[in-house]
């Protein structure tokens, strides 16, 4: 059953009145009668965790939120830039009222006076049928002042980016909401504290799939959603396939399906059946790159599994590779793709990501050395840890995991 | 024409504004109209929208360059963004983006000589289980292979040639 990819169940589920008779809104209807407290614990309960990458429990992030103060915002991160990730877009496409409601929940939970919709700018049609949206809710008294008679105001705005991956952090999406160069803060003060939110003053920042799980979990209780999953990830989450597997698209399951399962009996097993698997990188390029072992493909699709074998289920972007493609081509793919949206403010970052595409380069042209190989590993280690955000990290990933797990793809490449 | 006192825009204007606590937080979505108006973010476009918001016409001119989506010079017609992200790549999105610019005659970024299309690679545009796939105009257009894209470039020329 999906709670997320309802569209897939539902037909017509993107209408308000058939999002309406198959419970829409109930979820709302019950926060506000309770107080914004107690939608926090529940929440909190429910051991639901961010779906944009960090997995940080979604109601311990917004207890966070300092309650005296006047006035407080939900920015719902819409910007899905991961390699590899396309789920945002199908929850918005095809079950957007469901995504606005997680998200008034969130701001009445908060006292929020308003909820910014940031969307990638590819996704203009989205925020086209996301304002269509708001403005029938408007009708309906569900945005706005006094929605449905509680006495809470809020208003829901959508915002187009225009094409950079670093927006999808959190601090650089609420600069670029401001009107600045889309470059990370320095942080603290983090975004839940004044100071360090929209206009400075406190805000959650949570990520579109986190948001959309939120009106199952006020209707059918925190208990039914933490039933589904494992002990510490709980709930169903949406699984993006890509590359070489038959069937590739969007799988909701529940956290902790193997991944044996979702690749084989859900995504048809490898392209071409004469090819077989070879690796994974189950966090789109950000994440650990893991070859496609017999262990890792039992390996359950958690938070707690996946750092057993060394990964990170993240956004859960899973890009499936084959036996013909070669680690280093892929190593630098992820690299180009890391040196174009460094935004250039920490100089390992900006720099080091220039140099290990160079290097790369080189080394895929047949013109490196073996010698070259170990300085780009040592680079990469000493640009993880030293920059002002999680991308110095990312970009340092392909380079480390590939060269740990596949060095015989770079060993061809290079003279000795 | 221009944008500030173009009918054309005037609501829009006043909408992006009312959105925001502050001026300088439409300086995203006044661009995009910009580049609408002008086809591309030329220094008119800038030093309305940094007139409009009260704000420096270098502090526009930098936000623009910051983000891919704004063109800082024309583009042809058709503006095509192939994707060439590793999921892309993986289904063959190499080998369409270079024979869409063959079959042009256009080198990465360029424009052909009839002004029609230039043909760019992007990164992941979140459209990873339909590759290859590219975006015209901002457009999204997928599972695409050389005869459905032959078939599209020529609707496109008659598209521009029936418009004259
Ligand atoms: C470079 C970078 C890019 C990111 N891109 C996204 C993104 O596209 N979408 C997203 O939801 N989170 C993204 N994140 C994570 C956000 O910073 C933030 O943790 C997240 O939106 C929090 O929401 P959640 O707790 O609901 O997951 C990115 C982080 C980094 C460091
Ligand atoms: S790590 Fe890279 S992307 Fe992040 S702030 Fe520094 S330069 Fe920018
Ligand atoms: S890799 Fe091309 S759309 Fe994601």
């Amino acid at each position: 059953m999906h709670i997320l990819l309802r569209g897939r169940d539902i037909p017509n589920i993107k209408q308000l009145d058939v999002y309406e008779a198959h419970g829409g809104f109930d979820g709302l209807r019950k926060s506000l009668a309770m107080t914004p407290d107690q939608v926090i614990d529940v929440v909190k309960a429910s051991g639901l965790r961010g779906r944009g990458g960090a997995g940080f429990p979604t109601g311990v992030k917004w207890s966070f939120i300092p309650q005296h103060e006047p006035i407080k915002y939900v920015t719902v991160n819409a910007d899905e830039s991961e390699t590899g990730t396309f789920k945002d877009r199908e929850i918005m496409e095809e079950n957007p009222y469901q995504l606005i409601e997680g998200s008034l929940i969130c701001a009445y939970a908060i006292q929020a006076k308003a909820v910014y919709i940031y969307l990638r700018g590819e996704f203009w049609d989205i925020g086209e049928q996301l304002d269509a949206c708001i403005a029938a809710l408007r009708e309906e008294n569900l945005v706005g002042e006094n929605i449905l008679g509680s006495g809470y105001d809020c208003e829901v705005y959508t915002h187009l980016g225009a094409g950079a991956y670093i927006c999808g952090e959190e601090s650089a999406l609420l600069n670029s909401l401001e009107g600045y160069l889309g470059q990370p803060r320095v942080r603290p003060p983090f975004p839940a504290q004044k100071g360090g939110g929209l206009y400075k003053e406190a805000t959650v920042v949570n990520n579109v799939e986190t948001l959309a799980n939120v009106p199952f979990i006020m209707t059918e209780g925190a208990p039914a959603f933490k039933a589904i999953g494992t002990e510490q990830s709980a709930g169903n989450k949406i699984y993006c396939v890509s590359g070489h597997v038959k069937r590739p698209g969007n799988y909701e399951l529940p956290m902790g399906t193997t991944f044996r399962e979702l690749l084989y009996e859900q995504a048809g097993g490898p392209l071409h059946d004469d090819r077989p698997f070879k690796a994974m990188l189950p966090s789109g390029g950000s994440g650990p790159i893991v070859p496609l072992t017999d262990e890792v493909l039992d390996t359950r699709m958690s938070y707690e599994d996946c750092a057993g074998i060394g990964t990170i289920i993240g956004s859960a972007s899973i890009i499936i590779m084959d036996e013909t493609v070669d680690m280093t081509w892929v190593a630098s793919k992820v690299t180009k793709f890391f040196k174009h949206e460094s935004c250039g403010k920490c100089t390992p970052c900006r720099e080091g990501t220039y140099w290990l595409d160079k290097v790369i380069d080189r080394i895929l042209d047949g013109r490196g050395t073996a010698d070259d190989v170990k300085r780009i590993a040592d680079v990469a280690e000493n640009m993880a840890g030293t920059t002002l955000c999680a991308l110095g990290d990312f970009a340092a990933n392909p380079i480390i995991h590939t060269i740990r797990h596949f060095p015989d793809d770079f060993a061809q490449h290079v003279q000795a | 024409m221009a944008i500030i006192g173009n009918p054309k825009y005037e609501q829009r204007i006043e909408r992006h504004l009312a959105k925001y606590e502050t001026k300088r937080s439409a300086v995203m979505p006044l661009l995009y109209i910009a580049q609408e108006e002008y086809g591309w973010v030329n220094s008119d476009g800038i030093g309305e929208v940094a007139q409009i918001l009260n704000l420096d016409p270098t502090q526009v001119k930098s936000i623009a360059g910051f983000y891919t989506m704004y063109s800082e010079k024309p583009k042809g017609k058709y503006w095509l963004q192939v994707c060439t992200d590793l999921p892309c790549a993986l289904q063959g999105a190499d080998d369409f983006h270079a024979w869409l610019k063959d079959e042009l005659g256009v080198d990465e970024g360029g424009t052909t000589d009839d002004g029609l299309f230039t043909v760019e690679h992007v990164m992941c545009l979140a459209a990873c289980d339909k590759a290859p796939m590219l975006q015209c105009n901002f457009r999204y257009v997928e599972e695409l292979d050389q005869n459905k894209m032959r078939q599209l470039l020529a609707k496109w020329r008659s598209e521009a040639n029936g418009r004259g």
